[in-house]
């Protein structure tokens, strides 16, 4: 999500007085008042509207949905001057295939206005732009630039110009080597065999989209009046509405905006200012709110979201972005009606509430546990390497059926294969706590094998604990839901236990788990100084045995 | 209470040491009564609860001897030893004077400040000269009489032995500073008619035993003693469920009473169903390595005609709808990750339903993942429920008339909607509850009527699915009071041990 802020003055010159009664507009607008002082207001903006992450967009749409100014805004559009053209050559097409270009003059910049359009620029570049990824914005004083402009692609050594920020002249590949802003956004030219650059008509590298402007054309500065803009990606209608939202911004700041030709095969004029058309039936309106509606209440209210309507199709802004379908333009109507205006009802169906019959199992199986005055804990589900293996008395590298995440920004960065570790770390980090300790968990367990397997297990442990005390245990719980299992001397001793007091469990010849005392080689691992005894058993086979 | 219905209450330790109390001395009180310190003062506690005596306590600082101190008592200061040297020879060497008077270097050095400081010795080309007159020498300096008088009472100290103490304080072990608690005991009006009259105890019965109920002429006619039933007992704990399952199982209840059936399934999804199912772009940044766990393995695709109507929702749209116009991989929704809500859960049962189950409501409530480093107010796991309703004729009204109903079982009276935004919902709303301690309302809710983008895939046309979800590990740390998310997984027994039952 984005943020905006801007000067508490000039709102409540322009829109009105920040009272109780503004803030709760603001919310019911869909924007969150964040913050805000005697001289700043700070908004948070839904990421599904680019169009008002900046004050003179936000000013646009919150005015409308006050009343003041409704329906669709317009805005003059001046044809393109002689030369206010750009080449598009074919050896982008591979590359970073479109543009959308727009030339705005008469613009008197000042310290704010510039912050607002750097910050219009970056906020784009987040958010439909996904960190530069589908989208790059370019803005140069035209002052420093010869027409008509050329978007091409050339080898990286032979791109030679001094970037923003810097004093040196660098190749293409220097600059993704060197430059900070290159450093940052290499990646989204790696590989390429051609980067795409603009140029003017004597020649001079303007930029190189989306890493980074040239020194040359420089930046806005207070003396800037007339400004060539440039949107490239990989699409075209995004580009263009991209555009869209600078150039009006621009324009509500004053300036006036003109087109540009852009020589593609087939020749574009950008920017395109011409709503788009979408059908709305009021049919289905008030189907979805549950409303009652008049068509003539619908199109105030659409007039109120800075749409127009014209029998059954609504004129969209040109700088909307988030109308994909009809219940898109549904939501602006309730937006406009007031969410608080809506009267909550709820319709009599009747249907039957059921829990899983797992989660019913696991909560019995859980009780009798507590019975037995034994308290439950609750671990993660992520673990940590050396718990679940070395602290267990395995050699991580022999374990190879575990499932590990990618790049966690954590420590924990597998997940637990069993719970009978996370235990033992509750134990260790419990040494102070009274004794004896009896603690139990149910929950999921995962093993790698052909695929993962998710696994619902139990595991019980005693501190002070033997190997009778664990049985008993064990056998009450089963006693209780009334199956019958057995012990088994196991094949092989998992490594945790001591050999001779491990027991397998078994259920119908199958085997469900392991119950034993654990190795002092392993409390000392965890620093445990009270013998242990615990078990852990799957619960697949015990759902199974309770269905009969 | 009447005085005979006291004397029956006393215990046996008690009536021990009844008769002594006049000594006002817990150490007499221990020798006379046979009873240890511990017992004594314990049963001096109960005697005052019963009114039977009034204590009283006294801090005193008590000045005492040290370990060293004890020693110079015995030998002399190492300033005298040295002074007796010299009054002997008058002029020796320092390392000769250190090596015959046997003093350690700390004390050597000690000694030979402290005599320069009262003029006795002076000091010349690496020579001590003596030079104190008989009278000097035969008088015992501040310091000596002091820590011969030791122990003393630090409020009573004149001034000049609190300069000895002052200056005796900078050396080592010399002397040590005790705090001691006195008790002083006042016997009442009471407890002098108690001592007066003449107590027969050894009737009572103590502890009931199963000797004693063997014969009823142990027990018949015999006076059973009265217990301090105010007096404390030590504190035992019993089996519990950890606080997240009561609370999970609470949720469980509200949305079954509500009539809504529950959804289960697997933590590792495919994102698929955590993401494309969900009308999620595939260039969404949720869907990047730093927001969500990937596992490095792909997994097969669900039924083709749900994968080829999902691709379709996002490459051109459904009908009506634009999409969101871009190449869909098919590969890229076979990646693995751990699931970033149950929402994906809600995705899969959509795609089961039939014509004939609806209407329908589910719900889910659960761990989901997000790839997060941990601190108070984060976690990588995260409790999640939601439930939705399948019904052609559901509307926006309804959705808020059930998120009230829900907000009000959980508690909350004063709930407020407001516009929002989701990528699978539209329209989307967010519900705040009004927080009558802090005076505002709070973020509690999720929810919207999910796009036809997502329903018409999964469910072969546009059904309205009302959604909502609030967020349910908040809302159990304001169950049980819990300011850490890390508590939740925390384990901590002795806390887990004292945390309150859900009585919900």
């Amino acid at each position: 999500m984005a943020n905006i802020k801007f000067s508490r003055k000039i709102f409540e010159k322009e829109v009105g007085k920040l009272d109780e009664k503004m803030q709760n507009r603001i919310a019911m607008f869909g924007t969150t008042l964040e913050s805000f002082n005697d001289k700043e207001m700070e908004l948070e903006i839904n990421p599904d509207r680019p169009d008002i992450i900046s004050y003179q967009g936000f000013k646009r749409s919150f005015l409308a949905f006050l009343g003041e100014k409704t329906g669709l805004k317009k805005y003059k559009i001046n044809k393109p001057e002689k030369n206010y053209k750009v080449i598009i050559d074919s050896s982008v097409k591979n590359i970073r295939p479109y543009t959308a270009c727009a030339i705005v003059k008469g613009l008197r910049f000042n310290d704010e206005k510039i912050k607002e359009l750097v910050e219009i620029q970056e906020k784009l570049h987040f958010t439909i732009g996904r960190k530069r990824k589908k989208l790059a914005i370019g803005i140069y004083p035209l002052e420093k630039i010869k027409l008509p402009i050329t978007f091409k692609a050339l080898e990286p050594d032979k791109i030679k110009f001094i970037p923003l920020e810097s004093e040196k002249e660098m190749s293409g590949l220097q600059i993704l080597q060197r430059h900070p802003a290159g450093r940052d956004y290499a990646h989204l030219l790696a590989g390429k065999e051609k980067f795409p650059i603009f140029t003017d008509a004597d020649n001079n590298i303007l930029s190189m989209p989306p890493i980074i402007n040239s020194q040359l054309t420089g930046k806005i500065t207070e003396k800037t009046k007339d400004v060539f803009i440039e949107c490239s990606g990989f699409d075209f209608e995004i580009l263009k509405k991209c555009l869209n939202i600078i150039v009006t911004s621009l324009a509500d700041m004053g300036g006036n905006i003109y087109q540009m030709e852009l020589k593609y095969k087939r020749k574009q004029i950008t920017p395109d200012l011409t709503p788009e058309k979408a059908k709305i039936s009021l049919e289905n309106t008030n189907k979805l709110l549950g409303l009652n509606l008049k068509e003539k209440e619908l199109k105030q209210l659409i007039k109120k979201m800075g749409h127009d309507y014209n029998k059954s199709f609504v004129e969209i802004p040109a700088w909307r972005t988030d109308i994909l379908h009809e219940v898109d333009l549904i939501e602006d109507v309730a937006i406009a009606y007031g969410y608080e205006n809506f009267v909550p009802e709820i319709p009599e169906i009747a249907t039957i509430g059921q829990e899983d019959t797992k989660e019913i199992i696991k909560r019995k199986l859980s009780d009798i546990f507590t019975g037995l005055d034994m308290l439950e804990v609750s671990n993660y589900h992520l673990t940590i390497k050396k718990d679940q293996f070395t602290k267990m008395g395995v050699q991580e590298k022999q374990e190879k059926n575990f499932v590990e995440l990618e790049e966690s920004k954590t420590n924990y960065t597998i997940l637990r294969k069993d719970i009978v570790h996370y235990l033992l770390k509750v134990f260790s980090e419990n040494i102070d706590s009274e004794y004896p300790q009896a603690i139990f968990e149910t929950g999921k367990v995962f093993v790698l094998e052909n695929e993962i397997l998710e696994k619902e297990n139990l595991a019980a442990a005693i501190a002070p604990g033997n190997f009778t005390q664990a049985k008993q245990v064990l056998e009450y719980l089963f006693r209780m839901i009334d199956i019958k299992i057995s012990l088994k001397e196991p094949k092989e001793c998992p490594l945790h236990f001591i050999e001779g007091r491990v027991a397998e469990i078994i259920l119908k010849n199958k085997s469900i788990g392991f119950i034993g005392e654990v190795h002092p080689k392993i409390l000392k691992n965890w620093k445990i100084k009270m013998p242990v005894a615990l078990f852990e058993i799957n619960l697949e086979e015990v759902f199974e045995a309770l269905k009969e | 209470m009447e005085i005979k219905k006291l004397i029956e209450s006393l215990s046996p330790n008690e009536v021990k040491i009844l008769p002594h109390l006049e000594e006002n001395n817990i150490i007499e009180i221990c020798k006379k009564s046979n009873l240890d310190k511990v017992s004594v003062l314990r049963s001096l506690e109960y005697l005052q609860n019963k009114k039977i005596v009034r204590l009283s306590s006294e801090k005193k600082k008590i000045v005492e001897i040290g370990v060293n101190g004890a020693l110079y008592r015995k030998k002399g200061l190492p300033e005298r030893r040295l002074l007796n040297l010299l009054d002997e020879k008058r002029i020796v060497e320092f390392k000769e004077a250190q090596k015959e008077s046997n003093l350690s270097d700390d004390e050597f050095k000690v000694s030979i400040g402290v005599l320069k400081k009262k003029a006795m010795i002076e000091l010349k080309n690496r020579k001590i000269i003596f030079s104190a007159n008989k009278e000097e020498m035969s008088k015992k300096t501040l310091e000596e009489s002091f820590i011969e008088l030791l122990p003393l009472e630090y409020d009573v100290l004149s001034p000049e032995q609190l300069y000895a103490l002052k200056s005796l304080q900078s050396r080592k072990d010399i002397i040590q500073i005790r705090e001691e608690k006195t008790i002083n005991i006042e016997i009442t009006d009471l407890g002098k008619k108690i001592i007066d009259s003449k107590i027969k105890t050894q009737n009572l019965i103590e502890q009931i035993t199963p000797e004693i109920l063997k014969k009823d002429s142990q027990w018949k006619g015999k006076k059973f003693r009265r217990y301090d039933i105010t007096s404390s007992v030590p504190a035992i704990s019993g089996g519990k469920r950890h606080f997240v399952n009561q609370a999970i199982d609470y949720g469980r209840k509200i949305w079954t009473e509500m009539g809504f059936k529950e959804m289960t399934g697997n933590f590792v999804q495919s994102s698929f169903w955590n993401f494309d199912a969900l009308f999620t772009a595939q260039d969404h940044p949720v869907r990047e390595i730093h927001d969500t766990f990937f596992i490095n393995k792909k997994v097969e695709l669900p039924d083709k005609k749900i994968v080829e109507a999902v691709k379709k929702s996002h490459e051109k749209g459904i009908t009506g709808s634009k999409g969101w116009r871009y190449d869909w991989d098919k590969e890229e929704a076979k990646r693995l990750v751990l699931r970033t809500h149950t929402t994906c859960l809600s995705a899969q049962t959509l795609s089961k339903l039939k014509p004939k189950d609806l209407p329908a409501k589910f719900f889910a409530i659960g761990a989901n993942f997000r790839n997060e480093t941990i601190d108070w107010n984060h976690g990588f796991e995260l409790l999640q429920t939601e439930g939705i309703v399948v019904d052609p004729n559901a509307n926006f009204r309804h959705l808020l008339g059930y998120l009230k109903q829900f907000a009000k079982k959980m508690g909350f009276e004063k709930i407020r909607f407001r516009p929002a935004y989701f990528p699978y919902t539209e329209p989307s709303v967010e519900g705040d509850v009004w927080n009558e301690e802090r005076k505002e309302w709070v973020e509690y809710i999720a929810a919207g009527i999910f796009r036809p983008e997502v329903t018409e895939p999964l469910l072969g046309k546009p059904i309205p699915v009302l959604a909502w979800g609030p967020g349910f590990g908040r809302m159990i740390m304001n169950l049980f009071d819990v300011k850490d998310i890390r508590e939740l997984n925390k384990n901590d027994l002795t806390k887990l041990r004292k945390m309150k039952f859900l009585m919900k």
